[in-house]
């Protein structure tokens, strides 16, 4: 098994981003001057990491043996039944060490860094997911690890901010603003920028400065490259719609990128409609946000008319982010990928229905792609196919789904 | 010749270095960060900077963050910085001003218009934190066509090879960001600048600024005896923020705290005798 996609050819999709970076209008590298260099040795580092063989098999044994891939894509039969439409999949990222599809960009990003010579990482977070998975590998290779999270987030992600101190990591509560992913990803810039010489930055989602949007989407790209060989398996065909959720969207961009040069293949990305995309408490930021500028790139933002970017909200620790990957925001520009939203409750029943339907506890993230899987598999035929995300599996969500169901734990 | 142009050769000529305040617009309100603006030319300040307040500063330290939260409570929008600019221009027309900030408002108001606008109400030049020179071309022509100087920053980590790049479509002066850090936290050590500004010199003509760190008089004096000019940020913000009420309000203090702190920097700077070390 390879994560690496066949080469792109010239009218592909897939060929993005160009030389500086952007998909479109989309992407680049707005840092400070200190910053850029940095950028430029990490891509030159990338490029030669991408050729060199070796690294590809380093990477592929640890996938293999550490991570747990391949995942499992699911026939979810009783869901199906019970939606009475589509034949649904799940492709059980939830399945991988440490519970989300983190762990394969960051088991990239570590080897990777471990090349360039670097002993610290730094980190954000936002459930923690990504927290955890990269205090997992700096355990595993002993290498120094600060994870920043914002209070509000330390708060309601208990049980992975202790995951994360018991695997040796620093976890930094970072108060400015609400406290939340946007927060986080400032201080993590700034403790960055304070420590050049020794810190590697391992940026969790297909979002910030060039080439990390292009450098995560590959390490994450696995997902969609296995989906594709597994539907083909079962099936003998390519699935009609594939439905992800979006907060910065990695899992997406890693389950969408192999499937762009299919046109009959739709791209659903669910974004996290909070309280509903019109009542001004969301974290849609494709469907209710201005392309702007914010942690290194050109995106889809939320932010007021004076460009002071604004707080999003999502019931979702990891998807309450005012940005968006710039690939996603450049699919939906280009009509590509559709962009949808889901709510904080229709995420909530989708949680339970996947958990009774199916016996797998999805994560709160995952749980918006299953909503809208939900409500799209009873307007589709019993032969056409759907294929979900589970980006995560939900143990970590425990707490704040019970309080929402008024149970005490 | 730009007003930036202007005031280098007059300080070149009498052989003193620049100091360069920083203060930011509507922090704690509009009133107050104009009469601190007003007052800082005749408390010693050769350049001002202007800070236009950025939800999500990620260059910046605490002090300046905090800063900016402010701005943005007191009112603080790119249309009411420029407001600000235009009503000082009314009582100067001498003291170059540099608005300091981030692209995202910049983008918002629409780049054109806004170099218009700032250059209507009497802005010199830009700094824009998270703008290297591979995203510039957002702002060069419209800066370039309607006289805005364009400050580019240049850190330690900047290679030799990259001075170039970084210096190409700089105008006005270059900000030396002397440590690798977020503003207002390390101080570069004296030996650490006096390595550091003859690498620079050797590939730009255009004076030199040093800011990040530097809050006391002598550092001041120590970076403008190597470079041009020394930028004072979050040492007055400190002070100002000092001065401020329990409810975060500006009180009689406020103004003249910082005023009277600038004067002792300015002081410092201009003690020091530039034409030996030229």
């Amino acid at each position: 098994m390879s994560a690496t996609e066949t080469q792109a050819g010239a009218n592909s999709l897939r060929s993005g981003p160009d030389g500086r970076g952007r998909f479109g209008i989309f992407g680049g590298r707005f840092v400070a001057e200190t910053l850029m260099p940095l950028l430029l040795e990490l891509d030159a580092a990338y490029k030669a990491a991408q050729a060199d063989p070796e690294f590809q098999r380093e990477l592929d044994f640890y996938l293999k043996d550490y991570v747990g891939r391949p995942s499992p894509l699911w026939l979810a039969r009783r869901m199906t039944e019970q939606l009475g439409g589509a034949k649904i999949y799940m492709k059980r990222e939830e399945l991988n060490h440490t519970g989300s599809h983190k762990l394969n960009n960051v088991m990239g990003q570590i080897l990777l860094a471990r090349r360039m010579g670097r002993t610290r990482i730094v980190a954000e977070t936002g459930a923690g997911q990504h927290g955890v998975a990269t205090a997992t590998v700096c355990a595993l290779f002993g290498m120094k690890c600060a994870i920043y999270m914002g209070a509000t987030d330390v708060e309601r992600q208990k049980p992975n901010v202790f995951r994360m101190r018991l695997l040796g990591a620093e976890v930094v509560p970072v108060t400015a603003g609400a406290g939340t992913l946007k927060d986080a990803m400032n201080e993590a810039m700034r403790d960055w920028v304070t420590n050049v010489h020794d810190t590697y930055f391992l940026v969790g989602t297909v979002a910030g400065p060039h080439p990390y949007p292009q450098m995560v989407r590959d390490f994450q790209a696995v997902i969609g490259v296995e989906t594709k060989e597994q539907i083909m398996a079962a099936e003998g065909r390519l699935p009609d719609a594939i439905v992800a959720a979006i907060g910065g969207g990695s899992n997406a961009m890693g389950i969408f990128h192999p499937f762009l040069d299919d046109p009959e293949v739709k791209l659903i990305g669910v974004e996290a409609a909070g309280c509903g995309l019109d009542s001004g408490r969301t974290a849609a930021s494709i469907e209710r946000g201005r392309p702007g500028v914010l942690h290194g790139n050109r995106t889809y933002l939320l932010q007021d008319e004076d460009g002071q970017i604004t707080e999003a909200h999502s019931i979702s620790a990891g998807l309450d982010y005012p940005g968006v990957g710039p690939e996603h925001s450049w699919l939906s520009d280009i009509g590509r990928a559709d962009y949808v939203g889901a709510t904080d409750q229709e995420a909530l029943d989708a949680f339970q229905l996947c958990t009774r339907t199916e016996g797998i506890i999805p994560a709160l993230e995952s749980a918006h792609a299953i909503a809208y899987a939900a409500k799209l598999a009873p307007t589709m035929g019993k032969d056409q196919i759907i294929v979900v995300n589970i980006s995560g599996r939900g143990d970590k969500d425990i707490f704040t789904v019970a309080e929402h169901l008024g149970v005490k734990l | 010749m730009s007003r930036i142009a202007r005031r280098f050769a007059t300080l070149r000529a009498q052989g003193r270095g620049a100091l360069i305040p920083y203060v930011e617009a509507c922090d704690p309100d509009y009133d107050t960060s104009l009469a601190i603006l007003r007052g800082m030319p005749a408390a010693g300040a050769d350049l001002i900077e202007v800070g236009v307040p950025f939800s999500d500063p990620s260059a910046d330290g605490p002090t300046i963050q905090k800063a900016a939260l402010r701005g943005l409570k007191g009112g603080a929008s790119m249309k009411r910085v420029l407001e600000m600019v235009r009503a000082f221009r009314e009582g100067d027309d001498g003291t170059p001003i540099i608005l300091m900030g981030y692209t995202n408002p910049i983008e918002a108001y629409g780049p054109e218009r806004f170099c218009m606008d700032a250059k209507a109400a009497g802005v010199d030049g830009l700094i824009v934190v998270d703008m290297p020179p591979e995203e510039a071309d957002l702002l060069a022509a419209p800066a370039a066509a309607n006289g805005l100087d364009i400050i580019r920053l240049v850190a330690p980590t900047t290679p030799d090879a990259r001075l170039p790049i970084v210096f190409n479509g700089a105008s006005g002066f270059v900000y030396y960001v002397s440590i690798t850090g977020v503003t207002g936290t390390r101080t570069a050590s004296t030996d650490e600048l006096a390595a550091a500004l003859p690498r620079l010199r050797r590939a730009t003509d255009l004076p030199i600024a040093i800011g990040f760190g530097i809050r006391t008089p002598e550092r001041a004096a120590n970076a403008v005896s190597v470079a041009d000019a020394a930028v004072v940020a979050s040492a007055l913000l400190n002070t100002l923020e000092g001065t401020l009420d329990a409810d975060g309000k500006a009180t009689a203090k406020t103004v003249p705290a910082v005023l009277e702190q600038l004067r002792g920097l300015a002081d410092a700077v201009h003690a020091v005798s530039k034409t030996a070390s030229k």
